[in-house]
């Protein structure tokens, strides 16, 4: 081992610290969300959770000894496999929303799988020698990534688990900045996703039709004529796809969605768990109630405490103090991801380990600011907090592909 | 190693891109910090102030339930206000002061007390109950005195009540608390624990489209639980859809006071051209109106544990031999496949029975009946010439018959728990019932022909079938509700009696002499204005004195109404039948009534 690993070991000792000190204070927590007064069903999350996390390191140990040659190789076969499974979740996923597959032993989330998978094969196709061809300014080289973050997106948004399908476009995205794509670019190959928002008004639809189509003209870069049109027909496909594809929508999803634009919309239903994970934070004060203390919590005013909502539990009981220093380690561990890809530059592992941040970053971002109403309700777990195996599985995973990154670079 | 070489990458580009992303994380995680620093450092007071005293309420808007009106638009289930006084969380010994006090003008007992006050300590967390059903002075009194009662509550709630109680509990139905296995149920998703639903007759089966859907509005209260003031966001109530009835509530109420006292039975008229349900009442009965959210323990336990089941829907649910009400289905059914005509004769007379091998099958009038043709057979309900009917049929054909009449299906009328006729449609279900040697084919079929043996009907199935009869068309579904716009024709079922006119007229001809004919056998409650036809019905059981039966309609040559009644046990040897002169009543109001209509 060369120098540079040694002194790499060294860092993922560092990154594997503050990732199982993050595990162990989620267990403590999820242990805490369990803790109310009202009669429930004997609670044992913090169990099982313990138990995936063991399975976790153990995937850790073993993704760590897994070549980045190897990894691009299986890439493909990873991808095909879980769009498969992403379609075969469509037909029999079980559970809340369909989106799992019953093992038997217990349930598995392949929307989990088909991140990883996604990310790898974008880190494949982005660092084609094709993509990046010196002085090459055609948009069609980006057809390829778009295509493989487009399908997951595709098949998850079907389950439909907005706040997951969410997840694929931001990985393309972060794959595209950190190869150093033209922000035209980027805004060209991301305009359709814009569409698909803007599509809900049809004039202001109109106003984004009309930027896109202003920065073909205007823009330092222009695009060729066929990309062109390209472009403005899927702007105009998604535009025409928003309506069908709300009232697709059950309306549990609906509501999470307008009662972040308005939250008094619906304030016994979503609106209600907005105001109460609101009043926990906020009655948590400096240094919490307490832990297991907090009494929101404990008369079982806080929702879904174990998964969407328990950065409120953390925020209750443990007050400013308890959120900084999970924010702290939080920023300190993504950090750390960031200088790996930084030293890893535009590679295979560089550019993968840079997509699974954003991935990482974005879960975290949203889950806690959704929390106090600064994010609307997707779904989307906290890493190495929120209950759930699957998510823990994917994060370890993350992480092992990071330490291999650093320990090749 | 890979080394990617973008070439249209500079370094500089690079440490841009890093920069960015090293922003943008600061960004983010900096705003996350800055917006719970302003959340739980600046705004903790306001907050911990909502958590302490949980000073937000969201207090439920109840949607009013839709009304039951019946056939002339007046209200047969109505909702009246009344308050009901419950305990928020609180402290124990608050609340047993409070109880102290209050023990007199709420008119608790003792043990009624002490009884709160341990449910209050078993369930510390949920609000609960202490009178439903409150005056507006028993509201007075605590409003009067809040700051002595900081948890308790007084709201203003509807009161399901029905004006009929005990005359309609069975069409109409009652309320109770949904439970816990219906709130885990997705079909009743929506519903809160504690919410009343239909929990029988109409209430239940129309429950979707009566129940409406609750509206919230949220208040913020002080420490003394009154509240300071209204916050936005209200969510109005969606009362639920009134339900029109098809029920005559005069003829409900008569139906339920000319009931033979003391006994047990069923009686339903309908349209015979619309399927509309007039009247349908069973007894024994209950009064509904001390059902409605929550029956008193003893109560429930005494209607469970009568043996007069008084809870059972007779109507819908009673299974009966027919007896000789089915005789003119019998007569249809020989018709129909050529057995016999009007005038058919055979070739013993009746002398009061006929012999099979070492039985002797008794006719009713031991007397005997002498020569008889289908006709008259049918005005006297002879049983010796029904064996014989029934032999030239032939058992085969006759189960035909009564396959193509569905009489082990339902009439499809829209209650819940109706059960379906029993009648085995083929052989194979005596070889069944009895193993093959078990029984004999002439036995079973002598006994289905005068409506015994292996066959029991509903109230509302015979009516229905009479329906057919009385129109010479597919009998209609019976409805309770007139909810489709008044040009759709009604749902057929697949009962229809099918005779060609020659027939069915022969048949009336014959129900209306056993009626109107002074050898008939309801002649006694012959209509003085009107022509009834209709079949007496003698149905033995092995449950003590035999049921009373008549089935009928009228006016016999243009039928505005069928009517079917049982009497359990109604019919004592030497006595007369306890169902006619039930049905000969609800004939003669209903008609008069719609004279009287007319004529306004």
């Amino acid at each position: 081992m060369t120098a540079r690993g040694t002194s790499e070991l060294v860092g993922e000792g560092q990154t594997l610290g503050v990732a199982l000190l993050l595990s162990l204070l989620g267990i403590a927590v999820i242990y805490s969300a369990g803790q109310v007064d009202i009669p429930t069903t004997p609670d044992r999350y913090w169990v099982r959770q313990a138990i995936w996390l063991a399975l976790s390191l153990g995937a850790f140990l073993a993704i760590r000894r897994v070549s980045l040659g190897l990894l691009q190789w299986v890439a493909p076969w990873l991808y095909a496999i879980s769009v498969l499974l992403l379609v075969f979740v469509l037909v029999f996923g079980v559970g809340p929303g369909g989106s799992w597959i019953e093992l038997g032993v217990g349930r598995f989330q392949p929307s989990e799988l088909a991140k990883m998978a996604t990310v790898l094969m974008l880190a494949k196709t982005v660092t084609r020698r094709e993509a990046r061809r010196a002085g090459d300014r055609r948009l069609s080289r980006y057809a390829k990534p778009t295509l493989t973050a487009g399908i997951p997106t595709v098949l998850v948004l079907l389950q439909p688990d907005l706040g997951s399908a969410m997840i694929f476009p931001l990985l393309l995205l972060a794959a595209l900045y950190w190869t150093g794509a033209h922000p035209l670019h980027i805004l060209w190959i991301s305009s359709p996703m814009v569409g698909l928002v803007a599509g809900a008004t049809w004039w202001i639809w109109g106003i984004w039709f009309g930027v896109v189509l202003l920065s073909f003209r205007l823009g330092p870069v222009r695009p060729f004529l066929s990309e062109g049109v390209a472009v403005l027909i899927a702007n105009a496909a998604t535009g025409a796809a928003t309506i069908p594809l709300w009232n697709s929508l059950r309306p549990y999803q609906q509501d999470r969605l307008l009662v972040f634009l308005d939250p008094q919309r619906d304030p016994r239903g979503a609106g209600w768990n907005l105001i109460q994970s609101q009043v926990a934070i906020g009655s948590g004060g400096a240094f919490g109630q307490g832990y297991a203390a907090g009494p929101q919590k404990r008369l079982a005013f806080l929702p879904e405490r174990h998964t969407d909502f328990v950065f409120s539990v953390v925020g209750e009981e443990l007050g400013f103090v308890g959120v900084a220093v999970f924010l702290f380690l939080f920023w300190l561990l993504l950090r750390r991801l960031l200088r790996i890809s930084a030293v890893a530059g535009d590679s295979f592992g560089g550019v993968a380990v840079f997509c699974l941040l954003a991935a990482l970053t974005a879960h975290a971002v949203v889950n806690i600011g959704m929390t106090i109403g600064l994010f609307p309700v997707t779904g989307l777990p906290l890493p190495f907090v929120s209950y759930g195996g699957s998510f823990l599985l994917f994060t370890f995973a993350a992480l092992a592909v990071a330490q291999r990154t650093a320990a090749e670079a | 190693m890979v080394v990617a070489v973008n070439g249209r990458m500079s370094e500089r580009e690079r440490s841009q891109r890093l920069t960015g992303a090293e922003v943008a994380l600061a960004v983010l995680f900096g705003g996350l910090t800055v917006a719970f620093f302003s959340i739980q450092i600046g705004e903790t007071g306001e907050f911990s102030v909502l958590a302490s005293e949980n000073r937000v309420r969201a207090v439920a808007i109840p949607a009013a339930r839709g009304l039951l009106l019946d056939r002339h638009g007046r209200v047969m289930a109505d909702n009246t206000p009344t308050y009901v006084i419950s305990s928020q969380p609180g402290p124990l010994q608050e609340f047993s002061q409070a109880l102290g006090q209050l023990r007199e003008p709420l008119g608790l007992s003792e043990a009624r007390v002490a009884a709160l006050v341990r449910e209050r300590a078993d369930r510390p967390f949920q609000v609960i109950v202490v009178l439903a059903g409150a005056t507006f002075e028993q509201m007075a009194h605590i409003e009067e005195r809040r700051p002595r009662f900081p948890n308790l509550r007084v709201d203003l709630l509807h009161r399901r009540t029905y004006p009929l109680g005990a005359a309609a509990a069975h069409v109409v139905g009652y309320l109770g608390e949904i439970t816990e296995e219906e709130l885990a149920d997705p079909a009743f998703a929506g519903y809160v624990p504690g919410q009343l639903l239909g929990r029988n007759g109409l209430e239940a089966r129309y429950e979707r489209r009566l129940v409406g859907r609750d509206g919230v509005r949220y208040v913020e209260v002080n420490t003394l639980g009154a509240v300071v003031r209204e916050l936005p966001g209200t969510v109005e109530a969606m009362p639920g859809q009134d339900l029109h009835l098809s029920i005559d509530m005069d003829l409900q109420q008569l139906a339920h006071s000319a009931f033979p006292r003391d006994y047990a039975g069923g009686v339903v008229g309908l349209d015979p051209r619309t399927g509309e349900v007039l009247v349908s009442y069973s007894s024994p009965t209950f009064d509904t109106n001390l059902m409605v959210g929550g029956v008193p323990q003893d109560i429930w336990d005494g209607l469970l544990q009568d043996s007069q089941r008084p809870l059972l829907d007779r109507v819908v649910a009673g299974a009966y031999p027919p007896g000789s009400t089915f005789k003119p289905i019998v007569a249809a059914i020989a018709m129909r496949a050529g057995a016999a005509d009007p005038g058919t004769e055979f070739d013993h007379a009746c002398a009061g029975g006929l012999p099979l091998g070492n039985r002797y099958f008794r006719c009713w009038d031991s007397s005997g009946h002498g020569r008889m043709n289908l006709v008259s057979a049918l005005v006297e309900s002879c049983n010796v010439y029904f064996y014989q009917l029934g032999q030239a049929l032939g058992l085969e054909a006759l189960l035909q018959g009564a396959a193509g009449l569905a009489l082990n299906g339902v009439t499809g009328v829209d209650l819940p728990f109706e059960q379906p006729g029993n009648f085995p449609l083929s052989t194979a279900e005596f070889d069944q019932m009895y193993g093959e040697r078990g029984w004999n084919p002439t036995v079973a079929e002598w006994n289905l022909s005068i409506g015994q043996g292996e066959n029991t009907q509903s109230v509302l199935s015979m009516a229905q079938l009479y329906a057919s009869l009385a129109t010479g068309r597919p009998a209609p579904e019976p409805r309770l509700t007139r909810l489709a716009g008044a040009g759709d024709p009604p749902r057929t079922s697949g009962r229809d009696l099918g005779l060609i006119p020659e027939q069915r007229a022969a048949l009336i001809g014959a129900l209306v002499d056993a009626v109107n004919h002074p050898d008939g056998t309801a002649y006694e409650h012959r209509l003085d204005r009107w022509e009834m036809a209709g079949k007496t019905g003698t149905a033995q059981n092995p449950a003590g004195e035999p049921h009373s039966w008549f089935v009928g309609f009228a006016p016999a040559r243009d039928p505005k109404i069928v009517v079917a009644a049982l009497v359990e046990h109604g019919h004592p040897e030497g006595e007369t039948h306890l169902s006619v002169p039930l049905a000969a009543r609800i004939v003669e109001e209903y008609l008069t009534s719609m004279e009287q209509m007319a004529a306004r």
